[in-house]
């Protein structure tokens, strides 16, 4: 085939097999980034007026929105910047920053985005989706159990995705490029016909899914030809396999609203069509930047429409356009290539920003300069996440991507049902009020009350994991009817037509408060904990006399106890049936919902006031990590990946760069070391915030002088300017390693 | 909770897992307690009694052990600072021994004064980060509030079994910052060998709060921090001029 002229044949060239395709074909680099080219003239253009839209943007929150529309892949017409200058086309509706109305996830909500904004919605829209059609919302609760909707309500299980798009899941977008549109629905077609045997619920629905998704694939191929693009065949050149790579991922971004809509990898895929290009003298180093710059531009541009609740859970207009890069290939070749470098370097040529999410996949045997470098721009930009790609590679072989923060995927093959997450710290209270929430009052589940005057760990302990019991099998069932519904009336068909037909599928349980309920145990196991009890008995508060061990100070005493409940809640969580014969995972992860679950929670026996944030993610407390640095990364490196959370266990560091060393050379090299260190123990993922306390203090006070400080929260970067204050105040609070 | 007897327990202040400074790579640094100089601009007061013996050899050395992936990198290791390291021998032999044992680099920040039996101790010591406080005998006695004979023998057997130094002076406004202190810093440098680095840290107020919670009388309550842009100056024209390092 012409458009496959100079690549190494293999399997790849007779079925859908991006892996293989890469791995014959992709050209591992191991220099430094003295070949990168600064930002092109039209990519300026472009920039700047985005920028000013951007700037609009931040002063209304929402600039515009189509009321017209219903999400789709194809309901919108072409919609530029710059057109002239724009050499990556399409916008998710007829113009930037203009969001999308999506109403199948629960047409509620979408009133309540519009009314904060002062729109209505088009009167027919409304009509249907009132009177004719049923939303993923309303699936929902016409099927949850009574305890279902009890611990949704006091806030024991959270964020759960029953009234939005549950999103984490990354369409394989390099098929369209590599194979097109044409011979990706024949393929959908033929796996359609063999799909047979007798008619059972779960072939019903296949065929049904596969069906959508051979119409969802002709919606793309329509939508791009709106850009004067025929991607019925494959892409010929460099700048085409980026152009129809982003059209798969826009259809997606068009007919989806998920929380997070990850890209999946594309370095190693995009650099074997560029260096194919310069080979042949058809393409300049300045103008495949320009291509990956503008690519990026597109990126940073998806929006979805949020409730001002959603805004207040995660700030900044986060979408998770999760890219990953790097890592190492199964047959132990870097997969670090120039375009690993001309992606990251669009940190530099535009500007640092929060998306799309740069996540290395981290090896010890990655480069030494790559290394070098990505600690440079870490230092630079406080914009990039690290998670451990040999503890992932064995899992998810050498074509995985990050979803959302953590969750990593094999592209194209694994998808996953996002779950959100129950608050275990709430759950501990639980099992000492007897299934009374501390806050609402109500009873949430029948389990004895513990009214002793001083707290005995093993009476609590056995206690609290009897309530884990409980809780693991209501939010089995929670999920279950979620993804059913979703399913059902929410189905991701442009996504998961960039699938293979078999896909595996991974039930993504969460958790929050680790670090609070680790404390709390050792507190209760090694002080004397005394409760305060109001006059129904409900604990208001805890009397600590003495000291005890705290998580995050390398000392197993407590780490045991967070490894332990953690075992604990998946091996219970694994003996519930998942819908669609799901894998359970289980994910130690919080993003800014830390603040709202803490707000939410009473006071804890570890001493922590009721209403006080938690540590997002697996972090150990604010300021209880007093050993330094490496003892708090030690203690979070022991919670078992493989073994137990699989979804992934989320860690934000924020160091000073004073303390980080005194020359450039030195605080990059020893930022390796770190982050080498930390990973070589088996640790999974590490957000790096280089910065101190007095920059964030000043930018709260003095905004206008900080509008690019970005800053890693636990799983996300964010414009330290778009948090709330509440969120900026837990931030600051945070752990700053640090020396006298 | 700590069962210690004499020969396996030392007295330790604090452990630091995150030290960039302190030597080569990053460095898990044990600040021993117990000091016999009384520094006038000293940072760590509360490190110059000897304390209670709270921590057993194979426990700190289990601790320290654990950040060994740390080290792999750029010579990472452990430094013993204090207070002064130099004045809890057998513990600091033995922990040292077995760090080697581990194949983890050493590093002693010390002022030099200790009790002897420094061979024993440097057998087991990869670098010596070495504390100059003054070169006259007047001003040592005046700095510190005693004679350096002690810090001499220490230097010379160091130089003996030719043990790499990272030279350290505190610039103190009005003691080392002028010309005379600084040529007779230089000379006495340049008759030491091996020699890898020299650091000048401009005299900071940060230790003052350590005082006033301490109620221990502070000799430089009224003295300015150095001005770091003038410390960085005399750096440059005394050292960078007369020194050249890879």
């Amino acid at each position: 085939m012409e458009e496959w002229k100079n690549f190494i044949e293999g399997i790849w060239t007779s079925e859908v097999n991006v892996q293989d395709f890469i791995q014959k074909n992709y050209r591992p680099y191991s220099g430094d980034e003295s070949f990168l080219c600064g930002v092109s003239t039209k990519t300026e253009k472009v920039w700047k007026r985005c920028e000013e839209l951007l700037k609009e943007e931040l002063k209304k929150h929402v600039l515009d929105i189509d009321c017209t529309h219903m999400s789709g892949i194809d309901t919108y017409d072409a919609g530029y910047i710059d057109k002239d200058n724009e050499v990556i086309v399409g916008l998710q509706t007829d113009a930037p920053l203009k969001r999308i109305v999506n109403p199948y996830g629960g047409i509620r909500m979408v009133y309540q985005e519009l009314d904060a904004y002062g729109y209505k919605l088009n009167e027919t829209v409304d009509k249907y989706f009132n009177e004719f059609r049923k939303t993923h919302n309303q699936g929902v609760f016409d099927a949850y159990s009574e305890e279902v909707r009890k611990c949704r309500h006091v806030g024991l299980l959270t964020g759960l995705p029953d009234a939005y798009g549950r999103g984490r899941i990354i369409g394989d977008y390099r098929r369209v490029a590599l194979y097109g549109i044409d011979f990706l629905m024949k393929e959908k077609k033929s796996d359609w016909d063999n799909l047979k045997g007798p008619m059972t619920n779960d072939l019903i629905q296949l065929r049904e899914d596969v069906s959508m998704q051979y119409r969802a694939l002709d919606a793309i191929k329509k939508m791009a030809s709106r850009y004067g693009a025929d991607i019925s065949h494959p892409a010929k050149n460099a700048k085409e396999a980026i152009q129809w790579t982003y059209f798969a991922y826009l259809a997606a971004v068009k007919e989806n609203n998920g929380a997070a809509m990850s890209l999946g990898r594309v370095d190693d895929f995009f650099d074997i069509y560029i260096e194919r290009d310069i080979e042949a003298g058809t393409l300049t180093e300045e103008e495949a930047q320009e291509l990956i710059d503008q690519f990026v531009i597109k990126l940073r541009l998806v929006r979805h429409l949020r409730t001002p609740d959603y805004d207040e859970l995660f700030s900044g207009d986060p979408t998770w356009v999760t890219c990953s890069l790097a890592g190492i290939g199964e047959d132990k070749r870097s997969k670090v290539t120039k375009t690993s470098y001309r992606i990251l370097h669009t940190l530099t040529n535009l500007d640092p920003a929060p998306e799309p999410n740069m996540t290395v996949l981290w090896s010890e045997e990655l480069p030494d300069d790559f290394k070098k470098y990505c600690a440079k721009m870490s230092i630079e930009t406080d914009a990039i996440q690290y998670e451990n790609d040999d503890i992932m590679r064995p899992l998810y072989g050498d074509d995985y991507a990050i979803a959302c923060c953590v969750s990593a995927m094999r592209v194209g093959r694994d998808m996953q049902f996002f779950g959100a997450r129950c608050n275990l710290a709430k759950a501990l209270l639980y099992s000492i009020n007897g299934g009374v929430d501390e806050i609402k009052g109500d009873k949430v589940l029948d389990v004895p009350q513990i009214t002793d005057e001083v707290l005995d760990y093993d009476k609590v302990k056995n206690a609290y994991f009897n309530v884990l019991e409980r809780i693991a099998g209501i939010y089995s069932d929670a999920m279950n009817v979620i993804h059913y519904m979703h399913d059902k009336y929410a189905y991701e068909a442009g996504q998961m037509a960039l699938h293979d037909t078999k896909v595996r599928r991974l039930m993504a349980y969460g958790v929050a408060g680790l670090s609070v309920v680790a404390d709390s145990l050792s507190a209760i196991k090694y002080a004397t904990v005394r409760p305060v009890r109001d006059e129904n008995g409900i604990t208001k508060d805890f009397k600590v006399e003495g000291d005890f061990p705290k998580y995050g100070n390398d000392d197993d005493r407590v780490d045991d106890i967070a490894k332990e409940v953690l075992d604990k809640f998946y091996k219970e969580l694994c003996k519930h049936k998942p819908y669609r014969d799901a894998e359970v995972t289980l994910s130690v992860l919080t993003i800014t919902s830390n603040v709202v679950y803490g707000s939410k929670t009473g006071a804890t026996p570890d001493g922590r006031a009721s209403g006080v944030a938690f540590a997002p993610g697996a972090n150990p407390m604010h300021e209880r990590d007093a050993s330094g640095a490496l003892a708090s990364l030690n203690s979070v490196a022991k919670l078992k990946y493989q073994e137990c959370c699989r979804d992934g266990i989320s860690n934000t560091f924020s160091i000073v760069p004073s303390t980080l060393g005194k020359t450039k050379e030195e605080q990059i090299d020893n930022l390796v070391s770190v982050l080498d260190g930390y990973f070589v123990q088996g640790a999974h993922h590490l957000n790096v915030n280089v910065l101190n306390r007095e920059t964030l203090e000043d930018a709260m006070e003095n905004p206008d002088k900080y509008p690019l400080l970005t800053i890693r929260v636990s799983g996300y970067a964010v414009r330290f300017n778009r948090l709330t204050r509440k969120q900026q105040e837990e931030v600051i609070a945070r752990t700053f390693h640090g020396k006298m | 909770m700590v069962k210690c007897n004499m020969k396996t327990c030392g007295s330790v202040d604090s452990i630091e897992t995150f030290g960039l400074v302190d030597g080569p790579g990053i460095r898990t640094v044990v600040f021993l307690n117990g000091c016999m100089l009384r520094c006038k601009y000293c940072h760590n007061p509360e490190m110059w009694s000897f304390g209670k013996e709270n921590m057993a050899v194979d426990d700190l050395v289990t601790k320290l052990i654990r950040n060994k992936p740390y080290f792999r990198r750029g010579q990472g290791g452990v430094t013993f600072s204090g207070g002064e390291p130099l004045l809890q021998v057998d513990f600091l032999i033995a922990v040292s021994k077995k760090l080697k044992e581990q194949g983890i680099h050493v590093a002693l920040d010390t002022a030099g004064v200790g009790v002897g039996r420094y061979e024993d101790i440097l057998q087991y010591v990869d670098l010596v980060i070495l504390d100059i406080k003054h070169l006259t005998e007047e001003g040592y006695k005046d700095l510190v509030g005693r004679d350096r004979s002690a810090f001499f023998q220490f230097v010379k057997v160091c130089q003996s079994m030719k043990k790499p130094l990272w030279i350290r002076q505190v610039v103190v406004p009005g003691v080392h910052d002028n010309d005379s202190y600084m040529n007779l810093l230089v000379d006495y440098l340049k008759t030491l060998d091996y020699i890898e680095k020299i650091e000048f840290i401009p005299y900071h107020k940060l230790g003052s709060e350590k005082y006033e919670k301490l109620g221990i009388e502070n000799p430089y309550v009224n003295k300015e921090a150095m001005n770091e842009e003038k410390c960085q100056e005399l750096y440059q024209k005394y050292i960078e001029s007369n020194f050249y390092f890879r």
